[in-house]
Order: structure tokens, then C-alpha cells, then sequence
């Protein structure tokens, strides 16, 4: 259970949405796609799912095209929600989860599951235009899952919820990974990829700029962030040799320097100066490696 | 084929159950009941009908006869001998006691002359009649004078005989004529109604799918095309599931109504004997217009992201409706015109001309079935175009509401 974006490009009339993007994302892992907007996040999404027929390329999984013979094995969450706004959740629910091939009882049952879940049993006989916005997507996210997916692709799951249900959904996710779902999942939030996902992508302008795990990721950027602390002014490291980029903090100072040995020598070089409260060298986040290689163009 | 049937039930099920319908439902149950019983409804608001007119005969010997002359022309109009003075009875009639009132004299040559006096000359029948009745009884005085006998002056007013003959086989006497044109009329109109409504009702349904975003889901799950005919056909059971409700109500109430179903007033609808090969066509007709046009609508409301945007957008399509309705409006008073024969064969005004033309006339087999097939090409056509520029534009949002988006939208279908 493999899906493999081969050489994939999307052309509309002169403009080019995705360009040769190649993936490879195994099976019952949790991918990140990292991109700003009009990155071409939602574009390949609607390729995978056979929306849209890529110009160039073959997007299989399992060494087959996905289309709508399949359909019942993909979950989808779009990025723009939408929902009937004057339908009761139950009918909403069932008409989709029939659609992906459920009959009305099983579906039923699966939603109360996860209303139960999501401790909102009382919304199954709500109309969804009397949800609050957080509450809605939880229901699109059931919608999404209510069928139990293979491959389950989440386009900006988290954007527009409170930290509470940020962590519900979350852990809803991580648990359908571990009961064996392929997980695509976007979003413009660093950390929420930095936390979940082992391979990520990040696309800039239709290409993928970086591709792979997490942790080569981290390595092959090789830059590191140096936090220090101190009584006295770090002034002078801004100038120091293998330092690239500066921030002052309240309590001291931020730095992003080349590589582990340039921590060392600044050490050396502040040492007996005064009091050093704390000097801890760090991964650089996902977040520096994101602003590094999309740049500007990034907001 | 499954989603389909899912997708076809969903549409008609809720579309039933919403408020909405079952609304506009009720409300035209109660338009068909009430004009089904039109007569009765006249009379009720009628009840003192015809109009009264004081006649003041200075002559006293023109009341008489003027009296009996009119009651020919019109029972209703009623007169009313006064002795009171012109000032007096104006009066009367400004206050609404009488319609009018009229003076009658004698001229030099002792012929009748009259002055009529009203509040308004809003309705000309009124008028009309009286001059009618007065130019009868001058004739008739005249006639006297010349001292014609009563045999002479009614072989002067026997109506010439004039026997119409149609050479065609199958013609429609004036009669049967008029009696088409009723029902032709009435069925028109629903093929019209019927046809902007519903179309309409597809168009709304695809853009709010779209514009609240659920439409994403379903194309995920189900290909747009599919989803597409199965919208098409779930509110096309529903618009029959509706008119057969208005036809049920209609008959049965009409048939309540049977007494003065053939005469009076429905006469002129030609309900007494309605002919089944015209009711075939009406429904024949009704069902392939709103298959052309339901196909536009969809693809019309796919262009569009906001439901505030579909009137807009559908408007060039009303307009064709409109002007395929216009164009029956004229040709009822001469279905035979060319403009007509030529107008029913343009696929977009077949079904209501085609029909009219069937309606009122003896037209050959053949050519209904060329002006149908026509129309099924053009469906066909429409369908496979309408998916193609439906797939993309379900997938396009924006301040999307020009014609220039089929060009967009098609291009998102296209895999170059």
C-alpha cells in the first residue's frame, strides 16, 4: 500500500500549479505536506484523488490509479469545509458515509462512535448551521473517516480550532494511524508537522524543495540554534564568525550558527565574562528550515 | 451505479421534505382549486352584476322600444324610467346609484338622439352596447319612415349565409380552432412555468452544494458527472411528483365544477373534450425542454460560487424561455405562419412552439419527429459539453460570474 507521485506536473493554460513533483509515501505513515499558500498543496491533493488528471506523470497507489472504483478506500478533509447548513448531522453523515459505500446502520453506529468520541452526542439530531465553527469541523473531520479509510488526506486539519480541539483531533488522527491509515496531511503550521509527521515535503511554487524524513531533514540542513542567556551583553557575537542570523531575546540572545563547532568556540570566547545562566544548543525547527527555503515569498 | 441512485434519492427526498416546497405546493394547490372554480368565484364577488342606467326619454315614446332593443344586445344592462330632472339624477349617478345616464330626444328629421353621461368611460362595453341598441332603434325608425313592412325590414337584417368548407383533410373547424387554443394555452403556460421553475431549482441546488463547500466531498466520492444526472433526474421526479399533484387537484375540482364545464366560461378552455394525443405531447414536450434546459441550468450554476450569483447567471436562459413563450403567445392567433413552422424546429423553442404547433394543427408525423430529434441531439450534445465545463467548475471558486469561465472551466477537465 504505497502511494507514488511519479514525476507529476500540472499545467492550467500557461500557469503551472505543480511541477515534476515525485513522492513516495509509505504505507501507514503519517505525511507532511509544508507549503505557502498557492504552494500546490490542494492541487496535488485533487490530482491524488483523481479530481483532477495530472498534464504529466502517474500518481498510483499500489501500483494502481486511484479513481472512483477506489473511492471508498480515501478519506478526504478539504481545506474549505463544507457542509450542508440545513441538514441534521445524522442525514448529512449517512448520505455521505452511503455514498462511500456504508449502508445506514453501520454509518449510524460510527457516527454515534465518534460523536461519543468527541464528546458531542447530543449533535446528531443538530442541523450543522447551528454548530460553531470548531464543532462543524469536527463533524467534516467524521465525514472524512466515518468509513475507515486507507489513505486519508487532510488538507489544513487544525487551522480555525481552539488548543482543546486542536489536541482531540490530533489524538483522533495519531490513532488512525495506529490502526493502520496512510495519512497525507497539509498545513502551514510548523509544529503541528514537526510533531506528527516522520516524512515530510515541503513544495514552493509548485516544486518540492525539500523531501524526506524529519530527522535527515534536520541533519542536512546543518545549521543549529544556540540559545544563551546571560548577565552581560552578547553584543559582540553578532559579528563572530559562523554566525548567521541573530535575535535578542528579553533574557539574552538566539543564534543560528553553521554548525555544533562554532557553539563550541563561542563558549570559549564568552567564558569568564560573567554569569551564563543557560547555553543550550538546539535542533533547528522546522519552522527556520521552512523561512530558509521558501523564503520571502512566504507570509 | 449505486451513488447514483443514493445521490437521486437524497435530491428528491429532502428537496420533498423541505419547507420550501411543500410551501409553494400548498400555495399553488390553492391557485389551481381557486382557478378551477373560477365561475363560482365571479359570481360570488358578481352578485349584483350587469349595470343599471337611468333613461330620461324626453320624447316618451323612445323608452319602450330602446328597452327591448338593448335586451337583445345585453341582458345585463338594466334601464330605469326617471321623471326626475338632469341635475337630480346626475347626481344619482355620481353617487354611484346608476352607471349612467342617458338623455333621449328627437332630432329635426324625428330620429332618435342621445346624450350619455357616466362617471368615467372606463369600460367601453357599456358604451358600446348603448350605441349599439340606439343605432338599431334609429335604423328601425327610419325604416318606418320610408314605410317599409315588417317583412321588408327583417329580410334587410337577415344575416347573408356564408358555409365554410377546409379543403385540407383533418382541418380544425373555427370551432375545435378555439377550443385547442384554450388548452394549448393553459398547457403552454405550464411547459413555461414549469421549465423556468425547475430549471431554476438546479442551477440554486448546484451552487449551494458549491458555496457551501460540500460539493468537494461528493465529487471525492462520486464522479461530477454522474452527480450531475442524478440532480437532473431527482428534481425531475420531483417536478412530475408536483404537476400530477396540480393535475390530480385540477381534474377533481374541475370535475366538482362538472355542470358548468361545458358551457360558460371553461368552454372557451375546450375542457369538455380533451383531446389525449394533446395532453401526450404536452407531457412529451414538458419532459424534453426540461431536460435541455435543466442541463444548462446545471452547468450554469456550477460557473458560480455564490448563491447570490446564480440569477445572474441563468438570466440569458430565462430570456430564451421567455422569448420561446413570447413567440407561442403570437403564434396561438396563427400557428400556421412560417415565422412559426421555422422557430419550432430551433431546438431551444421546440418544445413549446413544436407543441403549439401540434396543439393547434394537422402536422405531419415526420416533421414532429425531425423537431424531436433535433431537440434530443441537442439535449445529448448539451449533456456531454454541460459534464465537461460541470467538472471544472465545481472545483472553481472565486468572483466567478461571466460567461468566460466555461472557458476555465473547461480547461481544468482537460489533461494536455
Amino acid at each position: 500500500m504505497v502511494l507514488q507521485i511519479n514525476h507529476v506536473t500540472k499545467r492550467f493554460g500557461t500557469f503551472t500549479a505543480v511541477n515534476n513533483l515525485s513522492l513516495t509515501i509509505p504505507e501507514k505513515e503519517m505525511f507532511g505536506f509544508l507549503g505557502a499558500n498557492g504552494a500546490g498543496k490542494t492541487t496535488t491533493f485533487r490530482m491524488i484523488l483523481g479530481l483532477l488528471d495530472p498534464s504529466e506523470g502517474r500518481i498510483t497507489w499500489n501500483g494502481k490509479e486511484l479513481n472512483y472504483s477506489t473511492s471508498h478506500l480515501v478519506g478526504y478533509l478539504p481545506e474549505e469545509r463544507g457542509l450542508y447548513p440545513k441538514l441534521k448531522v445524522r442525514d448529512q453523515i449517512i448520505y455521505l458515509a452511503r455514498l462511500k459505500g456504508m449502508s445506514k446502520r453501520e454509518a449510524l453506529k460510527e457516527l454515534r462512535w465518534w460523536l461519543e468520541r468527541f464528546k458531542v452526542p447530543e449533535y446528531e439530531n443538530k442541523r450543522v448551521e447551528e454548530l460553531s465553527k470548531g464543532n462543524q469541523q469536527k463533524i467534516q473531520f467524521i465525514a472524512a473517516v466515518i468509513h475507515k479509510p486507507k489513505l486519508l488526506i487532510l488538507d489544513e486539519p487544525f487551522s480555525g480550532l481552539d488548543p482543546v480541539n486542536v489536541e482531540l483531533l490530533k489524538e483522533a488522527v495519531l490513532s488512525l494511524k495506529e490502526s493502520g491509515t496512510t495519512i497525507v496531511f497539509s498545513s502551514h503550521q510548523m509544529h503541528h508537522v514537526e510533531e506528527m509527521c516522520e516524512h515530510l515535503c515541503i513544495l514552493h511554487k509548485g516544486k518540492p524543495v525539500v523531501h524526506g524524513s524529519l530527522k535527515e531533514i534536520k541533519r542536512a540542513f546543518g545549521k543549529k540554534n544556540l540559545i544563551i542567556h546571560a548577565d552581560f551583553s552578547l553584543d559582540a557575537l553578532k559579528q563572530f564568525p559562523g554566525v548567521v542570523k541573530v535575535k535578542n531575546t528579553t533574557e539574552g540572545m538566539e543564534l543560528q550558527i553553521e554548525g555544533e563547532h562554532v557553539a563550541q568556540r563561542i563558549l570559549s570566547e564568552i567564558a569568564g565574562k560573567g554569569f551564563i545562566r543557560k547555553f543550550a544548543l538546539e535542533e533547528p525547527s522546522l519552522n527556520d528550515i521552512f523561512i530558509e527555503k521558501v523564503g520571502d515569498s512566504y507570509e | 451505479m449505486n451513488n447514483f441512485w443514493i445521490i437521486l434519492h437524497h435530491t428528491y427526498v429532502n428537496k420533498l421534505k423541505s419547507k420550501s416546497f411543500i410551501t409553494t405546493t400548498l400555495l399553488s394547490i390553492v391557485i389551481v382549486i381557486a382557478m378551477t372554480n373560477i365561475n363560482k368565484i365571479i359570481e360570488v364577488f358578481d352578485g349584483d352584476s350587469g349595470y343599471k342606467v337611468a333613461v330620461l326619454d324626453e320624447t316618451g315614446q323612445l323608452y319602450e322600444p330602446f328597452k327591448k332593443q338593448l335586451s337583445v344586445i345585453n341582458k345585463e344592462i338594466k334601464l330605469f324610467k326617471s321623471n326626475k330632472s338632469v341635475e337630480k339624477v346626475e347626481e344619482a349617478v355620481e353617487n354611484g346609484d346608476y352607471d349612467g345616464v342617458i338623455l333621449l330626444h328627437l332630432n329635426k328629421e324625428q330620429l332618435p338622439e342621445a346624450i350619455f353621461k357616466a362617471k368615467s368611460f372606463s369600460d367601453t362595453s357599456l358604451f358600446t352596447d348603448i350605441q349599439t341598441g340606439l343605432q338599431q332603434l334609429k335604423t328601425m325608425l327610419a325604416a318606418s319612415k320610408i314605410n317599409l313592412t315588417p317583412e321588408q325590414l327583417q329580410k334587410l337584417y337577415e344575416p347573408v349565409s356564408i358555409e365554410k368548407v377546409a379543403l385540407e383533410k383533418n382541418a380544425k373547424t373555427e370551432e375545435e380552432l378555439n377550443q385547442a387554443r384554450g388548452l394549448v394555452y393553459i398547457l403552454l403556460f405550464v411547459i413555461y412555468f414549469s421549465v423556468i421553475m425547475y430549471a431554476s431549482m438546479i442551477a440554486m441546488e448546484v451552487a449551494t452544494e458549491k458555496s457551501s463547500r460540500v460539493m468537494e466531498i461528493l465529487i471525492s466520492s462520486v464522479s461530477p458527472i454522474k452527480q450531475m444526472f442524478a440532480k437532473i433526474i431527482g428534481i425531475g421526479l420531483l417536478s412530475l411528483t408536483q404537476l400530477t399533484a396540480f393535475l390530480l387537484i385540477g381534474y377533481f375540482s374541475l370535475k366538482q365544477n362538472m355542470k358548468s364545464l361545458n358551457d360558460g366560461f371553461f368552454e372557451v378552455f375546450g375542457f369538455g373534450n380533451i383531446p389525449v394525443e394533446t395532453i401526450f405531447y404536452a407531457i412529451l414536450f414538458l419532459i424534453l425542454g426540461y431536460f435541455l434546459y435543466a442541463t444548462l441550468a446545471a452547468f450554469l450554476g456550477s460557473l458560480v460560487s455564490r448563491i447570490e450569483d446564480v440569477q445572474q447567471m441563468i438570466t440569458p436562459m430565462t430570456f430564451l424561455v421567455i422569448a420561446g413563450f413570447m413567440i407561442a403567445m403570437f403564434g396561438l392567433a396563427k400557428p400556421d405562419a412560417t415565422f412559426i413552422t421555422v422557430t419550432s424546429y430551433i431546438p431551444f423553442f421546440t418544445p413549446m412552439i413544436m407543441f403549439l404547433r401540434v396543439g393547434m394543427l394537422e402536422v405531419p408525423l415526420w416533421e414532429i419527429i425531425l423537431g424531436i430529434g433535433i431537440l434530443l441531439v441537442t439535449i445529448i450534445a448539451l449533456a456531454i459539453f454541460g459534464a465537461k465545463v460541470y467538472r471544472g467548475g465545481v472545483l472553481m471558486y472565486g468572483k466567478s460570474n461571466s460567461f468566460k469561465d466555461i472557458k476555465k472551466a473547461l480547461q481544468l477537465t482537460k489533461n494536455e
